[in-house]
């Protein structure tokens, strides 16, 4: 009994201080999707060069995995994606873009600069469409499966690790599933 | 120059906390758009996070800002447009967390700290009076006589 009432108050703490020590390697910046498993929200976006690209709208994503990449010409970060997006355009993965909160014009101009790394490209310049997606911020990536559902979202950019160990895995189970 | 420094301090007075909105993100009918500070209050901003989309300068904010005014014009109720929010930026976004299976151990953390520290206070008064109850034994024939001696000389004997 004595020896209880000493162990007890010292396992206790080493527990909080075990769930707190877990809690401050977290990311509290980065929320969980609403979206995960559900269907893409309904749009129909014009593209960012008036009558050059087709724009992108709910109804493309069908048949098989992509990803669906918001980007922005204000966004710093995106700036440092840019080749990452590049180079897995390269390889043949299908990456979709949502000009999020940005004038169209200046998202071409932005993209005419850095090359564009996107099958299909759709502006949303007031932001609703990104906001119905839960965006928080640029640049975000979902993971949308052949039949119209997120299956993942990262925030911030795609570095080579998250391709590596998240994205690639993730497409490549879903393109067995389809 | 007396007048100016009282002045100044009558208008700090009736001075209100600042909030972020706009006066073109303002509706026309003062009923909804206190319905509508009433709920950007209620709604956390998914930027920078401690503060209401209410307070908060982020360009996201005063999207969302933007949205529940829609909504409210468009004729929902208070909890329509909160569930309209949510549905996209889920329950983080409320700043009163609801009672649900995610946030049941939230709201029942005070409960698992005063309950085991109830118990240990309940303990330790408990023995505490046992202790004082045992010390309470009157003294025998013989301490009493060696008492009155220490008293008497001053010294133990």
């Amino acid at each position: 009994m004595r020896r209880l009432a000493f162990i007890l108050p010292v396992v206790l703490f080493l527990m909080v201080a075990a769930a707190l020590g877990l809690g401050l390697r977290r990311d509290p910046s980065i929320l969980p999707s609403m979206l995960i498993d559900r269907s893409i929200p309904t749009f129909d976006l014009p593209g960012v060069v008036p009558g050059d690209t087709l724009g992108l709208a709910s109804s493309d994503f069908t048949g098989k995995p992509v990803l669906l990449n918001v980007f922005a010409s204000w966004c710093v970060a995106c700036v440092i994606e840019h080749p990452m997006l590049l180079r897995l355009q390269a390889q043949g993965v299908t990456i979709h873009g949502l000009d999020w909160k940005d004038e169209p014009a200046a998202g071409a101009e932005w993209l005419a600069q850095r090359g564009n790394p996107y099958t299909l490209i759709g502006s949303d310049p007031r932001g609703r469409t990104g906001i119905d997606f839960g965006v928080t911020g640029a640049p975000e990536t979902f993971v949308i499966d052949g039949s119209g559902r997120v299956r993942y979202r990262h925030v911030g950019p795609i570095t080579p690790e998250v391709w590596a160990e998240t994205l690639q895995p993730m497409l490549a189970r879903l393109e067995t599933e389809t | 120059m007396r007048r100016f420094v009282l002045g100044l301090f009558c208008a700090l007075l009736i001075a209100g906390p600042a909030a972020a909105v706009l006066p073109e993100e303002q509706l026309t009918d003062p009923v909804l758009e206190a319905r509508a500070r009433e709920i950007s209050r209620e709604l956390r901003c998914v930027v920078c996070q401690n503060q209401s989309i209410d307070d908060s300068d982020a360009p996201l904010a005063a999207d969302l800002r933007t949205i529940v005014r829609e909504r409210l014009s468009a004729g929902d109720t208070n909890e329509e447009v909160m569930a309209y929010i949510v549905a996209r930026y889920g329950s983080f976004v409320l700043l009163k967390p609801p009672l649900d299976m995610q946030t049941i151990l939230l709201w029942c953390a005070p409960l698992l700290v005063l309950i085991p520290g109830g118990l240990v206070v309940a303990l330790y008064l408990r023995r505490r009076g046992q202790v004082a109850a045992a010390e309470s034994i009157p003294l025998s024939d013989e301490e009493r006589r060696t008492l009155a001696a220490i008293l008497k000389t001053g010294d133990a004997p």
